[in-house]
């Protein structure tokens, strides 16, 4: 049976460019970046080199990017790391209420800690107002961290103008970007955009889990929350995982000069995707901004269906996709994204998400819509009554 | 001196002309057990096995304190038997309990042992009484506590001197496989496998059947049932799991017959189906994890009706059980933690709002042949998906 992966918004395939790079790594460049000998200075080579690569994709200098675990860990430093650094000047923080978990549970921490944080609410599309922004900015407001595509529905958020609200300010805050899943798939130029910190993953641009960025623009403090070694300028100590950084050097080159190629090619796709689904569902409910939205991720309710169970029904036909409500007899567990955008249960326990890379073909589009169809007609005959 | 393990079983001497078929089968169940251990021997004497030859001592003991049959083990040093010997490596475990004080500043203890060798010179009582004389010159922070002792130091005299001063209980029961074979409903809760460990532990073997509702229940509560049989087989030995597909059969029942009935019409098909997977495995008899009133099926006018869809006996160990006891055997036998891993089901597509609680078989009967059930277990059964659990089929 044909595989069809349309769940890359989840994690995506190591390309065949990364796994020469990362092998030729493993093979050649054991070294311990610190060692003062040869080997060590190969190594540290190497991360340059990676360190360019991501860099270049965000128009930023190479300097300005440390290597984490991942964007979980990317996240959990901005946040954590300028919230302990700016205690004294306040401890007010400004997020969304869409937000990633890793973004979500560290302000959570935070709040046990005496912080106050903001949750700014979204609209049916998923986005922000800059009205309720503004005016969420407090004189001790020391933090906003806003993401840039939504993981589960692909709003973007209008973070060029927030980053210029707040160039404005006379106290600026600190402004952190959730860019794990807009990285590599929509311009994303932090310097020109007044934005501070902005967390990457490398499983997310074909590259292996494990690895990921997060951007410090020069000159912004963060205190470590791992202490060790001093590696990486004392920002993040710990031996650097050459091979994931090189994964993700080879990563992210990949994914620019795909992006290169064609800019349009995720938008044709998805156009592709969404007028098959509205001629074959007209009840079909598009979660999320259609219009602006990013373009690999779709989110489609079917309402009165399960999710999950769609879900499942796809991958009996080889077909991946995802859900934001985790379907269970005891208790409806339905994603806080798609209660944010204020969806009745009905369709949000009914939504999947598809999203698409550049691995994605017009072909596999078009074997995956009938197969969509003949899953939701089947599935709708049994529903609960 | 060598380090052996003592391993006693009780209940299999109640067995009269059947006790070395139950040895047998022990000793058998016991080497498969440690089939892992390295070297290790096991052999028979006197009513007691032991375990001998290994490394790690630990593993020795978790592994036997699985195995139905055996009441408790001891670790001990088997040593030569003269009394001098004995004296050293009674001193040995004293000094060794001494240095693990904690906070106290005496030990007491007291000596028993048993000779089983008439030929050693001195009698138990006076063995109990020379070693506590010796022990409590050589250890001043040692103190004779007759009734109520910290430790009681064990001296046996057989064709070695065995002495030890732990009994660690065991599982008990029968050993597995002497009481035949039965074939356990398993659906991935808190209950069933609690009552497959019960049979079992009656020397039942065990075969499984897990009905899967592909795709409204996800491969992942596959994986769960799968895990759970793995931790099943530490008690139980292994263990051959059907996992039956069972969504034809639901989405009939769904299309033809009243909707408060389903739950009822599905325990029915289910009880059928294992019934007749469990004689394809020579099993003689179904479990199933119930205990009445626990939810609409379990009324017991539900399970009067469930019970009636099968011709052999079904064993419901829990039937009597509050969910709390069950709770609390799940999480001694260790499977709690699994079974309470989110349900991944979807099944509540094929859960009635308002399911009957009294059923009426006459009526269940009627609606039963509203569907094509001969066919659909036909086919079901001859798509089954058998996994072995555990490493070979126990006999």
């Amino acid at each position: 049976m044909e595989q069809i992966y349309l769940d890359y918004a989840a994690t995506t395939p190591v390309v065949p460019e990364v796994v020469d790079a990362v092998t030729d790594c493993l093979k050649k460049d054991f070294g311990n970046p610190s060692s003062m000998h040869r080997l060590g200075i190969q190594a540290e080579k190497r991360i340059k080199e990676a360190r360019k690569q991501v860099s270049d994709l965000l128009r930023a200098d190479p300097e300005e990017i440390i290597f984490t675990s991942g964007g979980t860990e990317s996240n959990n430093m901005a946040i954590l790391g300028t919230a302990h650094d700016k205690k004294r000047s306040g401890m007010h923080c400004i997020t969304t209420a869409i937000e990633h978990p890793s973004v979500l549970n560290t302000f959570a921490h935070l709040e046990k800690q005496g912080y106050e944080v903001t949750y700014l609410p979204v609209d049916p599309n998923g986005i922000i107002s800059l009205e309720s922004f503004r005016n969420a900015l407090r004189e001790d407001t020391i933090l906003v961290s806003i993401m840039h595509v939504n993981n589960e529905i692909g709003s973007v958020q209008p973070i060029g103008q927030i980053g210029s609200i707040l160039n404005g300010l006379k106290f600026r805050p600190v402004f952190h970007v959730d860019g794990v899943q807009s990285f590599g798939k929509l311009p994303l130029y932090p310097e020109e955009w007044g934005i501070d910190l902005v967390s990457l993953s490398g499983h997310k641009i074909h590259a292996p889990k494990g690895i990921g960025a997060l951007y410090r623009k020069r000159g912004v403090r963060l205190q470590p929350i791992l202490f060790g070694g001093g590696q990486q300028g004392g920002i993040r100590s710990g031996t650097e995982n050459i091979t994931g950084i090189v994964g993700m050097g080879a990563g992210a080159d990949w994914i620019a000069q795909k992006h290169r190629e064609n800019s349009r090619y995720l938008y044709e796709l998805k156009d592709k995707l969404v007028s098959g689904i509205r001629d074959a569902f007209p009840d079909a409910m598009i979660n999320g901004d259609l219009e602006n939205g990013a373009p690999h991720i779709l989110n489609v309710g079917f309402p009165g269906l399960r999710g999950e169970i769609l879900l499942h029904a796809l991958e009996e036909k080889g077909v991946y996709v995802s859900t934001g409500s985790a379907c269970s007899s005891r208790e409806k567990k339905i994603s806080h994204v798609l209660k944010a955008l204020g969806l009745d249960d009905r369709t949000a326990e009914g939504s999947i998400r598809i999203s698409l890379s550049y691995l994605t073909t017009p072909e596999e589009i078009e074997a995956f819509l009938p197969i969509l169809t003949r899953s939701v007609k089947k599935i709708g005959m049994f529903i609960r009554r | 001196m060598e380090r052996v393990i003592l391993i006693r079983y009780g209940e299999i001497y109640l067995k009269g002309q059947n006790r070395p078929y139950f040895e047998r089968m022990l000793l058998d169940n016991i080497k498969k057990a440690l089939a892992d251990i390295p070297g290790i021997r096991v052999s028979k004497s006197q009513g007691r096995f032991y375990a001998e030859n290994y490394e790690n001592e630990t593993a020795v003991i978790r592994a036997l304190t699985h195995v139905f049959g055996i009441v408790s083990v001891s670790p001990a040093y088997k040593v030569e038997k003269d009394f001098e010997t004995l004296v050293r490596y009674s001193e040995k475990i004293m000094e060794n309990l001494l240095s693990h004080l904690q906070g106290k500043d005496v030990l007491t203890f007291k000596v028993e042992s048993r000779r089983a060798d008439k030929n050693f010179p001195m009698d138990s009582l006076s063995i109990c009484r020379e070693m506590g004389g010796r022990l409590l010159d050589r250890f001043p922070d040692l103190k004779v506590d007759v009734h109520h002792p910290d430790v009681i130091l064990n001296i046996e005299v057989r064709e070695f001197g065995y002495l030890y001063h732990e009994v660690i209980p065991c599982a008990g029961g029968m050993p597995v496989g002497t009481n035949g074979k039965a074939a356990l409903l398993l659906s991935g809760g808190i209950d069933s496998p609690v009552a497959g460990y019960m049979i079992a532990k009656r020397g039942v073997a065990l075969t499984a059947v897990h009905f899967h509702s592909f795709p409204y229940t996800s491969d992942r509560s596959k994986e769960k049932v799968i895990d759970l049989c793995g931790l099943l087989t530490r008690y139980c030995g292994p263990i051959r799991l059907h996992v039956v597909p069972f969504t034809r059969i639901q989405q009939e029942l769904y299309e033809k017959c009243p909707d408060n009935q389903l739950t009822v019409l599905m325990r029915r098909y289910m009880m059928k189906i294992a019934e007749a997977i469990a004689r394809s495995e020579e099993a003689v008899a179904l479990i199933t994890g119930e205990s009445i009133g626990q939810v609409a099926s379990q009324t017991i006018e539900s399970l009067a009706v469930t019970n009636d869809a099968v011709s052999m006996p079904v064993f419901r160990p829990l039937i009597g059980f509050d969910k709390v006891d069950i709770m609390n055997i799940a999480k001694n036998i260790g499977t709690y933690e699994t079974s309470i891993l989110p349900f991944e089901d979807c099944c509540t597509v094929f859960t009635p709002k308002h399911p009957v609680t009294h059923p009426k078989l006459d009526r269940i009967l009627l609606s039963e042949k509203r569907i094509n059930g001969e066919e659909l277990m036909r086919e079901a059964i001859e798509n089954v998906e058998k996994i072995q659990i555990g490493k070979e089929e126990w006999k």
